[in-house]
């Protein structure tokens, strides 16, 4: 949703709800939702969801401010404290080289958090624009874009993002390119599927009589209808861009060393699991609990959106 | 040919030049496809709308009636270039719309417009009001922003709305008031037709009365010209100059209004007219014919006449030739069947 609709919802119905005018076809006011009852229905009936949505915008602020908020440098090694155990002066222990772990999970959010926005956002971009124009023209053009899109699909993401990023080499840009082919295509699955929904009201007609172009008809009457679908699919892909990107660190072809990726030091903890589990048991933590707060915020906003789905 | 007229135009600028017929249709046919599948292309067609002519003067109503499916709101989106047709032409002040193309059919769309039947349907639910009724202008550059939002003003009191109303959404108003909105955007460009495809029948009837008031007043005061889709006849009576019966993707029957109701020759036409229900006591009831049933697929439509099946005369000529269209009365034309004559 635009920033200029909300304000124009607001105005509306303040005056809606101000100025009492007698209604020209005898028909009552029908009463309209503003953006804030909107969001008290959000938070009374999603409590989960909330609490899920509350857990992103904290995970947002610690990224955002990890410079203030973080004890220590997260690449400070202290060899007087290798493998310190969790307690006074380090939360939650340090690792191999004496680098405090909670230091470290907090500026790993900020990584996993940017290539999750980067990612999204350019998946975003890229399938919305592939689908709106396979849903729209249809035809042999959806032919071909849908054929592409089932290729990238048919094989597994994590092979492919694997394939990719090796291909490219390690480092965070990298692992966003390998990403966004892998996510993109989902995306535009969702998208074209909006589009011939939206394509078959009446409106998309009226706005052909009108003379609207191709374009025109797709990003002015196309894309805003398809907001709320696009805001669950983003929402649940930012959990699985997060958990691909942990997972291609882990396996060695993410942001190289020392950079705190989480499935990073998921990987280099490994081999202290037994003399230090915690070195692993924060990092495993911070990857799952960010990717299902994504996960359950992403579903309560779909269950949200979709009165007709009863839970 | 388009006239490059000021943008915000006064209501009677747009009356048509009186004489020839705004819009002349001739032979207009449009048949689908049906797909088989993979091995078999081609499984057969549908007939949708075959070899239908019939013409609109400006400031005059033609009515569009018959069945569900009898190709009635297909022969309104070929009138408005929305669907290609497979043969014949529609003529729109002596250009043929059938053949443009791109810009110049974008361009020519602001002209005609359409009234749809669905006012739910037909509202985009993320602009409001005044996005929706301007977009006409919008796209055709019409006016300066300023200039616009006054024309939106305009045209939400012309179709008796608040002008205050265009910062509002449509889910906030009622069906009835949806579809003026509905109204006052395919008037935004200052067309001279409008196709209007069951425009009260999702409304109640209290509301019918009040749209079609208003678009007869818009009739009255624009000289517009319309192409009036329904099948109640009743709606038709009140607000027709001429009908045509639709059946089967073919015209069985066109006359003046009154001449139609007073004088129907088509068993066809006949039919329809006892199905209406009356509450006129004076009036002689008329004979009452039954029709009996299914309407036949227009993927295969019978031989002959296309009404044999079911009608009630039916004689054994009907079934070897198609019946030609025939003036019985000045302006009435009959699909002469044998069975009739």
């Amino acid at each position: 949703m635009t920033e200029r609709s909300a304000t124009e919802t607001d105005s509306a119905a303040r005056a809606g709800g101000a100025v009492t005018e007698p209604p020209p076809s005898g028909a009552g006011e029908i009463p309209v939702e503003t953006r804030g009852q909107a969001t008290l229905r959000f938070v009374r009936t999603q409590k989960l969801g909330t609490a899920a949505g509350l857990f992103v915008v904290l995970l947002i602020l610690l990224a955002a401010f990890a410079a203030v908020v973080a004890p220590f440098d997260p690449t400070e090694q202290n060899r007087n404290a290798l493998l310190a155990a969790p307690g006074v002066g380090h939360w939650l222990g340090t690792d191999d080289l004496g680098r405090d772990l909670l230091s470290r999970i907090i500026h790993g959010a900020r990584i996993s958090l940017y290539v999750g926005t980067v990612t999204v956002v350019v998946s975003l971009s890229l399938g919305v624009l592939v689908g709106l124009v396979a849903g729209y023209i249809g035809g042999a053009v959806d032919g071909a874009l849908q054929a592409l899109i089932d290729a990238i699909l048919s094989i597994p993401p994590i092979v492919l993002a694997l394939f990719v990023a090796s291909l490219l080499g390690p480092s965070i840009s990298n692992v966003i390119v390998a990403l966004t082919i892998v996510t993109a295509p989902r995306f535009a699955r969702v998208a074209r599927g909006e589009m011939q929904r939206v394509k078959s009201e009446d409106y998309i007609e009226a706005a052909v009589v009108l003379g609207a172009s191709r374009a025109r008809v797709m990003l002015r009457h196309g894309l805003p209808n398809m907001v709320p679908a696009l805001t669950v699919v983003a929402s649940l892909g930012f959990g699985n861009v997060i958990i691909a990107e942990a997972a291609l660190s882990f396996l060695g072809i993410g942001p190289p060393p020392p950079q705190p990726s989480w499935g990073l030091m998921l990987s280099q903890g490994m081999m202290y699991f037994e003399l230090a589990p915690w070195i692993v048991i924060f990092p495993g933590v911070a990857i799952s609990l960010a990717v299902l707060s994504f996960n359950l915020f992403g579903d309560a906003l779909r269950d949200f959106l979709d009165p007709k789905l009863v839970r | 040919m388009i006239p490059e007229t000021a943008p915000v135009e006064s209501p009677h600028d747009a009356e048509p030049p009186s004489g020839q017929p705004l819009l002349r249709v001739n032979g207009l046919t449009k048949h689908f496809p049906v797909r088989g599948g993979m091995l078999r292309p081609l499984a057969g067609t549908v007939r949708a709308v075959d070899d239908v002519s019939f013409e609109v003067r400006g400031g005059e109503t033609l009515a569009l009636v018959g069945e569900s499916g009898c190709g009635k709101s297909t022969t309104g989106r070929l009138v408005l270039g929305l669907l290609r047709p497979t043969g014949g032409t529609v003529r729109y002040s002596g250009r043929d719309v059938t053949r443009m193309r791109g810009a110049e059919l974008r361009e020519h769309r602001r002209r005609m417009q359409i009234v749809f039947q669905d006012p739910f349907s037909s509202l985009d639910p993320r602009l409001n009001v005044g996005g929706i009724v301007g977009e006409g202008l919008a796209i055709h550059r019409m006016g300066t922003p300023s200039e616009r939002r006054g024309r939106i003003a305009e045209l939400l009191t012309l179709v008796g709305l608040s002008p205050r109303d265009a910062g509002r959404f449509p889910h906030q108003f009622s069906g009835g008031q949806r579809q003026r909105i509905g109204i006052a955007r395919a008037l935004a460009t200052s067309p001279e037709f409008l196709v209007c495809d069951e425009p009260v029948s999702a409304l109640d009837v209290s509301i019918q009365a009040q749209i079609i008031n208003l678009l007869r007043d818009l009739q009255h005061e624009r000289g517009l010209g319309y192409l009036f889709i329904s099948h109640d006849l009743n709606l038709v009576r009140h607000i027709a100059d001429r009908v045509c019966v639709m059946y089967l993707g073919e015209i069985v029957e066109s006359a003046p209004t009154e001449d139609l109701f007073r004088d129907p020759r088509h068993p066809y036409t006949r039919a329809l007219l006892a199905a209406v229900p009356r509450l006129d006591a004076h009036s002689r009831p008329p004979e009452r014919v039954g029709l009996t049933g299914e309407l036949p697929s227009p993927a295969n439509p019978p031989e002959g006449c296309r009404f044999r099946p079911r009608c009630p005369r039916a004689v054994p000529e009907s079934a070897t030739a198609r019946p030609a269209l025939t003036e019985v009365a000045p302006g009435h034309t009959v699909a002469a069947c044998p069975c009739f004559n």
